[in-house]
Formats: structure tokens, sequence, C-alpha cells
């Protein structure tokens, strides 16, 4: 007697549960710690919705989601982009939205992936760990939400528009790298704000103190640089330190690095974050196979769905928009445990520590404590890299020529690696733009520093982005762009006769 | 353990706020294009959708990133012969290993503009932003004489022809639970206690018979149905303004006008009506077209049928007034006229048309709009109606249209939200 879960592709709230059920056991096995799951089934239109809320089940009101919503209604509207299956929420519970046109074997794929796999990996990355809080994550948009809405109301929606507007432009500019951030909490945002709110207020007024002290106390300041080290959290330092705003102006360039400080371990993460939920809805629902839970229709229906997600198009194919990050992730996983299994000599001398070793202690291991840069960096191995046919090429504009630097043979393996890590490092892709110095005694001017990577020139929207920092400035805005010691351009945003559209 | 949650029936359009915040901050825009598309589509056609495609950078929202040049450092996937050290001739227009993400449209169609759909609704709105109906509310509030009766609750108070009956017997049933309950348990405890005991005579016994029968005869004392049970509806009068409006088409069919100047006159009557549709709960059209006699006709008729003759305008107002008067009572009815011609009329008549106007229709309309479509030069009609207009100024305009693309504006002018005149909010 066969004991499949289900023979056809209908699903039920009853499947779902003896699936998720099943998948949660299998997962079990293997180690997987989550969060609880909240699986949440919509219509297509709400997760058109979902889509358009760039991931937070509750946000405030902002014309820019009305832009994304359009855009991707449109889309689907016309065939052009079929909708996510599933879409995943870091918090705890972890929510995952299930699109009511999925059949059986479809939601069986989304759960492993999404509520196992995402879901491990939100609980157990050290990004998500420092960088997120699951428990309070859904408060604190709330909570977000909330004191958006009072100040459309009390301020006009105008002016809070325009002020979102101004700190969506800096959001990239909202953390710390370097430094380890506390984690946000809803409830004690909300109790300590008034307080900040204050307290920031007084700190502000002393720095632009312009009655004059003594002279002694003068001559000390007055050597005293503003800010002492250079500041790359742009929203952190107008937020704490631009003269003019308002109190609630100060909360909500918070709110949106906050929400920015969230979504942070994402934008560092997708190859990982893919590549781990790829490995274990395939591993799992293999399993599932070989238990007899599961017919072969289904997976024929599985295989088929997951062969497109990992498809990699070759640089020249007309389909070719970049590396697919569930492609690299989930062959990356899986090179591991191979690696692990089935070592060959090339992996011995590449990974003598990972070769022979448990697998999945070492998988866990990798997902733990890397992120896409250093995951590359220590993982890539000849084996991939020849199944991807990579290779690296250099674009100089000095040059005449596209250089092909390195391919996928004995010689090029470390420069692929090499380089291939740093494409996925954020703060090589974006410019690097410090907070210098600010005129505290003079025209109160705040100056930015932008130092060059390879001599890669700041895009056209500076000018724009910098009209928004001024506005929350509210006084002059200098960058110099250095390409080493040499400025190679200058920008200044005055103080006056300054229109933004 | 996992919670598995049906969200099916949440509500809809999560993001209809953020939405509409877009369709306002882009509305000039979006006005372009309705504009645009009003002046463009066939008449069949008002009442649907439009693709609004608005210039990619101009809804850009910026952020810092690295534009083309410098040193680029890229890996690709699918090497086929290229070797290291190989040199590649760059590709024309430069893209080559550069721009971020590589969007490049491979089907080499710019995809320059951001192009989204706006609802029928939302599209008609659009058109008839800042128009109002003159005289429109002035005339529904001097002219109330329907009224509506609506609920307006619940009452202790009232007259028998207003009882609610349902309520009343809900209040004094609920009464009827309350006074007898203590009794009722009292009794039921008794009779608990009787059971078995029916042919005793212990004094006990007797007394709780006694009792007992006291309870039964209270129990029976609770009236029905009490003064206090009575509930009553209350209705309030509500001035009803007159909600239908008809609509005149007036229209000259003899030789002198070609098809293409009815086809712009028929633009214009559709954007009336449309209009007249949105601010009425019922709207009807009068088709009566005219050459030197004048006659109601069906709207496919009225647009599509050729007739020859002579042209007497004044036949076709005579019409008009008499169909008032036996169909539309101006009690009950708004009525609009508006006529379309290319300016020819019989010698004599005009000042026939201008008496009439003046006084038998004028007085009974809400608006009357002439519209003449003719790229020659005024005749004898528009004169006379020129004085009409001075006249009469807030209940009567003309216009005058040279093609398509002029009845939009004229139609706005038309109707342009009457800034001297009284306060007026939107319609019914």
């Amino acid at each position: 007697m066969n004991k499949f879960i289900s023979e056809n592709s209908e699903w039920t709230f009853e499947l779902i549960e003896k699936y998720d059920a099943e998948i949660a056991r299998i997962a079990q096995s293997y180690g997987l710690d989550t969060y609880p799951n909240q699986i949440e089934i919509i219509r297509s239109d709400q997760m058109m919705d979902a889509y358009a809320s760039v991931g937070m089940p509750v946000g405030y009101n902002h014309w820019s989601f009305g832009k994304q919503f359009l855009n991707v209604e449109r889309g689907y509207r016309r065939g052009q982009m079929g909708l996510a299956y599933e879409i995943v929420i870091n918090s705890n519970p972890c929510i995952a939205y299930l699109m009511e046109e999925n059949s059986m074997t479809m939601q069986a794929l989304v759960i492993a992936h999404a509520c196992y796999g995402h879901n491990s990996f939100f609980k157990n990355n050290y990004l998500f760990k420092s960088w997120t809080d699951a428990e309070s994550i859904i408060d604190y948009f709330v909570f977000a939400r909330k004191f958006i809405a009072d100040c459309e109301e009390r301020y006009g929606s105008e002016e809070v528009e325009s002020l979102l507007d101004s700190c969506h432009a800096l959001r990239n500019y909202g953390t710390d790298r370097y430094k380890r951030p506390y984690p946000i909490s809803a409830a004690e945002e909300k109790a300590r704000q008034d307080e900040r709110a204050e307290y920031i207020q007084r700190q502000i007024n002393d720095l632009w103190r312009t009655i004059p002290r003594g002279a002694s106390d003068r001559a000390a300041t007055e050597e005293h640089r503003f800010p002492s080290e250079p500041q790359e959290n742009l929203l952190y330092f107008i937020e704490k330190n631009a003269p003019l705003l308002e109190p609630w102006q100060r909360e909500i360039v918070r709110i949106v690095r906050k929400i920015a400080q969230y979504f942070y371990p994402q934008r560092q993460t997708q190859v990982m974050n893919e590549g781990w939920a790829t490995f274990w809805h395939y591993t799992i629902l293999n399993e599932m196979f070989d238990q007899g839970l599961v017919n072969e229709g289904f997976m024929m229906e599985f295989l088929h769905s997951h062969s497109s997600v990992v498809a990699q198009p070759e640089f020249d194919s007309p389909y070719f928009s970049g590396i697919n990050p569930y492609a690299l992730g989930f062959a990356m996983m899986r090179d591991i445990r191979r690696i692990c299994e089935a070592p060959t000599d090339e992996d011995r001398h590449w990974f003598p520590d990972l070769a022979g070793s448990d697998w999945l202690s070492a998988l866990h291991f990798a997902m733990e404590n890397y992120k896409d840069e250093s995951f590359i960096q220590q993982y890539l191995s000849p084996t991939v890299i020849r199944d991807f046919k990579l290779y690296c090429i250099v674009d100089d504009d000095q040059s005449d020529t596209i250089n092909v630097t390195a391919i996928h043979n004995e010689d090029g393996y470390r420069q692929v690696r090499d380089a291939l890590a740093q494409q996925y490092n954020l703060s090589s892709q974006e410019p690097d733009i410090q907070v210098h110095e600010v005129d505290v005694r003079g025209d109160r001017s705040l100056t930015l520093h932008h130092q060059q990577n390879s001599r890669k020139p700041l895009n056209e929207d500076t000018e724009e982005v910098l009209k928004h920092l001024h506005r929350l400035w509210g006084f002059d805005i200098y960058l110099f762009s250095y390409n080493g010691q040499e400025v190679e351009q200058t920008i200044r945003i005055p103080g006056k006769a300054l229109s933004l559209v | 353990m996992s919670y598995i949650i049906d969200r099916r029936l949440n509500s809809k359009d999560k993001s209809a706020v953020n939405r509409q915040r877009f369709l306002k901050r882009y509305k000039k825009h979006i006005k372009q294009a309705v504009t645009d598309a009003v002046s463009k589509r066939s008449i069949t056609d008002m009442e649907r959708g439009e693709n609004i495609g608005i210039p990619q950078r101009d809804i850009d929202e910026p952020a810092f990133g690295h534009s083309k040049g410098g040193v680029r450092e890229r890996v690709l996937p699918g090497n086929k012969e290229f070797l290291s050290g190989d040199k590649i001739k760059r590709p024309d227009g430069g893209a080559g290993g550069g721009a971020g993400n590589g969007s490049a449209s491979g089907s080499g169609e710019g995809l320059d503009d951001f192009v989204f759909q706006i609802t029928q609704d939302e599209f008609l709105e659009f058109m008839f932003e800042d128009l109002e109906l003159p005289n429109l509310v002035r005339r529904q509030l001097a002219s109330t004489e329907t009224f509506k009766r609506v609920k307006a609750g619940i009452s202790d108070q009232g007259t028998p022809n207003q009882l609610n009956i349902v309520r009343s017997m809900r209040s004094a049933y609920a009464r009827r639970i309350a006074l007898g309950a203590k009794k009722r348990r009292r009794r039921n405890e008794i009779l608990a206690e009787l059971a078995g005991q029916e042919g005793s005579h212990e004094p006990t016994v007797l007394a709780l018979r006694e009792e007992l029968v006291v309870l039964e005869r209270k129990l029976a004392n609770i009236p029905f149905i009490d003064d206090f049970d009575l509930k009553y509806n209350i209705h309030k009068k509500l001035p009803q303004p007159s909600s239908k409006a008809v609509m005149f088409c007036l229209m000259d069919v003899s030789g002198s006008m070609d098809q293409r100047t009815k086809d712009i006159a028929k633009r214009f009557f559709i954007l009336l009506y449309l209009f007249l549709q949105r601010n009425y709960e019922q709207t009807e059209v009068v088709f009566i077209r005219h050459h030197s006699t004048a006659k109601e006709v069906e709207e496919e008729e009225f647009f599509y049928s050729r007739e020859t003759g002579g042209t007497v305008v004044s036949s076709a107002l005579k019409l008009m007034s008499g169909i008032i008067e036996d169909r539309y009572p101006v009690s009950e009815w708004n009525i609009y006229g508006a006529q379309a011609s290319d300016g020819d009329n019989w010698t004599n008549d005009s000042p026939i048309c201008h008496d009439l106007l003046a006084n038998d229709l004028l007085p009974l309309l809400q608006y009357y709009c002439y519209i003449e479509i003719t790229d020659r030069g005024h005749q004898e009609l528009w004169q006379y109606y020129e004085k009409l207009a001075e006249a009469h100024g807030d209940a009567f305009a003309l216009r005058a249209i040279e093609d398509y693309a002029d009845i939009y504006p004229v139609f706005r002018e038309l109707f342009q939200r009457q800034s001297n005149g009284q306060p007026m909010s939107s319609g019914s």
C-alpha cells in the first residue's frame, strides 16, 4: 500500500498541514533550526501588494511603493513576469506567503524552501543575528507606520513625503559597516522616543551654540574638528547632528535608517540565502520521495520547476542578466557536500579541512558564519568554476579593448574567485562617500569626501541626492570626489535658490 | 509548529493608498496623457482606462552609484573560446562590461517610459476634474420639491402606524424572561420536590402545592406585551434634490453638414452625456435632428443617416419645447440642451430662435450650449446667439470648434468651475 500524502495537484489546508509536518520532520533530522512558521495563503493581487511593499508586511505609506506596485501590476498583467511563488519575512514567527494559484507540489516546494530553508538562515546566519531582531520587527513596522501616519496628520502629508524622499535617497548610507548595531525593539523605541528627541535637541543646541564663551574655552574648541573622524553612516549623522530638523523629522530619519538596517543583511547574503534554501528544498523533497511520501508525478513537477529556478544563462544568451544567485548558491552548497562526501585529489588540495569531514556540520558552519563575499572567497571551488565556465574580464576605459584576465583553468581559479567575491562586496559596489567635516563655526556647511574605487566616477544622480541631503542638513553641501590624493570632481549645493522636484 | 492561515478573504487593495499617492504626485503627467487620449479616442471608447506613460527620468528615485568609466572587473559565466590574455573589441555603445546590473534591454526596444494603467473611473475623473455643471447646486436647492423618507432610528414614542413589530416583540420577550425568571426557577424546584408525592398530604407538601398555585398565577399575570415594550420607527423627511437629468442633443443634418462635422459634434455630445451620467442618478438623452423640419430620432439615425434640405433651426427648438412640456416636467428633471451646427440657418429664422430660447426655453433649462463647427466666418445665427449669451451668461454659452482636438478644451471651458458665482460643492 502506498503512503503518498496526495496524488493530484489540488491543495487543501489539510494537505498543507500534512506536508508541512513531514517536511518539518525531515528538516529537523537535518538539524535545521527555525523560528515557528506562520504560513499565509494569499491571492495573487495580495501577492502584488506584498511585492510592492518590498518585504515589509506592514509598511508606511509613500508614493514610491505605489510606483513599485504599478510596476509589478503591469509586468504581471502583461505576462512579462511571473509572481514569485512565495515571499518570506525575517520575523518570529517567520511569515511566509503562499499563493493560492500554486499546485500542491509548488506549495510543498515553497514550504521547504521558505519555511525551513530561508527561515533557518534568518535564525542562524551571523549577519541576521547581529543586525536584525526577528522578535520585534513586526512591532517596529507597526510603530513606524503609525508614527509616520501621525506625522502626516500633524504636519501635512506633503511635508512628510518630501522628507521621506530625501531619506530614501540616502537609505543605502544608513548603516555602519563595521560597527555592531543594537537590535531594534519596538517597545523600547516608543518609550525612549520622547526622551531621545529632547536629549538630541539639547545636544544639537549645544553643538551649534553661538553665544561666545570664555576665551580659553574657545581656543580649545577651535582646534577640535567635527566630526573628529569621518562618518560613513550619513543618515545617522543627519539624525544626530542636522541643525534644523525638528524632533519628529529626526525620528523619521531614524525609521528609514532602521528599516534599511533590517534589510542590510539580505542585500549581502543573496547567493547564500537562496542557495541554502534551494539546497534544502531539493534535499528535503528528494528525501520525501525516497521515503515514499510523494509520487513520480510530484517529483516531475518539482524537478521541472527546480531546474528552471537554478538555470544559469550564459553571458551571450539573450536571457542573461547577471549571475543567478539561486544557481550559484545551489551549486556551491551542493559542492560543499560533494567535497565532504566524495573529495577528489584537487579538492583535497584546495580544501584540506573540508574534504572528508561531516557534510552536514560543514554546511551549517558555512551558513552561519559567512556572507556572500566571504562565502565565495572561502568556498568557491575549481569544480564550480569549471561547471559555470566562469571567466574574468577587465574593462578599463583607458584601454581600447576589454581584457580577459583569467578563465576557468589552473592559473585562473584564484583570480576568478577573488573577482567574483569582490562583485558581492557591497563596499566596492557602492561609492565610498563619507562625512568629512562640518564648518561648525562658519557657514555650517557639510563636506563629504568620495574616495574613488578603480577610478569609477559618480553617477548623474549624485547632484540630485545631494539636494536631498541639503534638504535634511539645511546648509551648503560640498562633495569632493578623490582619485587617490587628487580631487577629480567638486559639487556644491548652495543654500539658496534650490528647487527639488 | 506551523500556523497556517487563510488570508485570501483579507481586504483587497492594500496598495491603494500608495497608488493614489503616486497618481497625485504625477498628476500633471497623467492629465496631459488623458487630454491627449480624449482628443484621439473614438466615441464608443470613452469608458475605459488608459495607459499612461511617464518618462523614466521623471520618476527615478536618485541614489549614489557608479557611472560608466574607470576600471571594472567582472566575472561572467559560459566562457567558450576566451583564453586569459585575450583582448576583446569593445562593443558599440560602450556598455560592454559596465553598468551595474546590466539592464541593457536585449530586444533593442527603448524602455524609456514608465507605463502604467489607470482605470476607467480614474480616467474619467481626470477628464472631468475641475468641471462642474453650471447652476447645479443652486438649482437643486431652489427647486427641491420631492422628499424622501429615510429611517432615522428607533424610538419609544410614536404613533401606531410607526410601530416596529419585531423590535416590540423582542423587547416584550426580554421583559417576560427577566420578570419571570425567579418565579420559574422556584416553580421548577417545587415541581422537582413534588415529583412522586402526588397522593401525599404532608403539611410541607401542601404548603408547596399552595406556593405553586400562587407562582403559576403570578407567572400567568406577567403581561404578554406592555406599553413600554412598544418601539416605533422614526422617519425623517429629507429634501431630495431632483436626481434626474435629460439632455437634448440638437443637430443640424442638412446637406451642409458633412460626416466629419457630425463626428465632432458627436464627441461633444458624448462628453456631455458622460458628464451628466456621473452627476445624476438617471440621465436620459433626447436626440433631435433637423433640416427644414425637426424630428426626434434614435441615436443611430441621429448620427449616421443623411438628409438633404434647408436649415430651419427654430423647428428643432420648437420640438424641444414641446417634448419638455409633454414628458419632462421641470419640477422633476434637470434639463440640458446642446446644439451643434455648422452655422447655417434660414435667413429669417435666427431672430425666431433667439426669441424662442430667451422666452420659452432658457427659463426651463439648467444650461444650453451651442457649438459651431466650422472654419468659416460666423453667420447670422451666431450673432443672435451672442446676444443671448450676453443676456443669459449663466445659462447659455456658445463656442466655435474647428477640429477634433478643440473639443475637449472647449468642453472644459464651457463647464469650467464658475469661480465668480456662488460656492459650489460637487453635485448630487
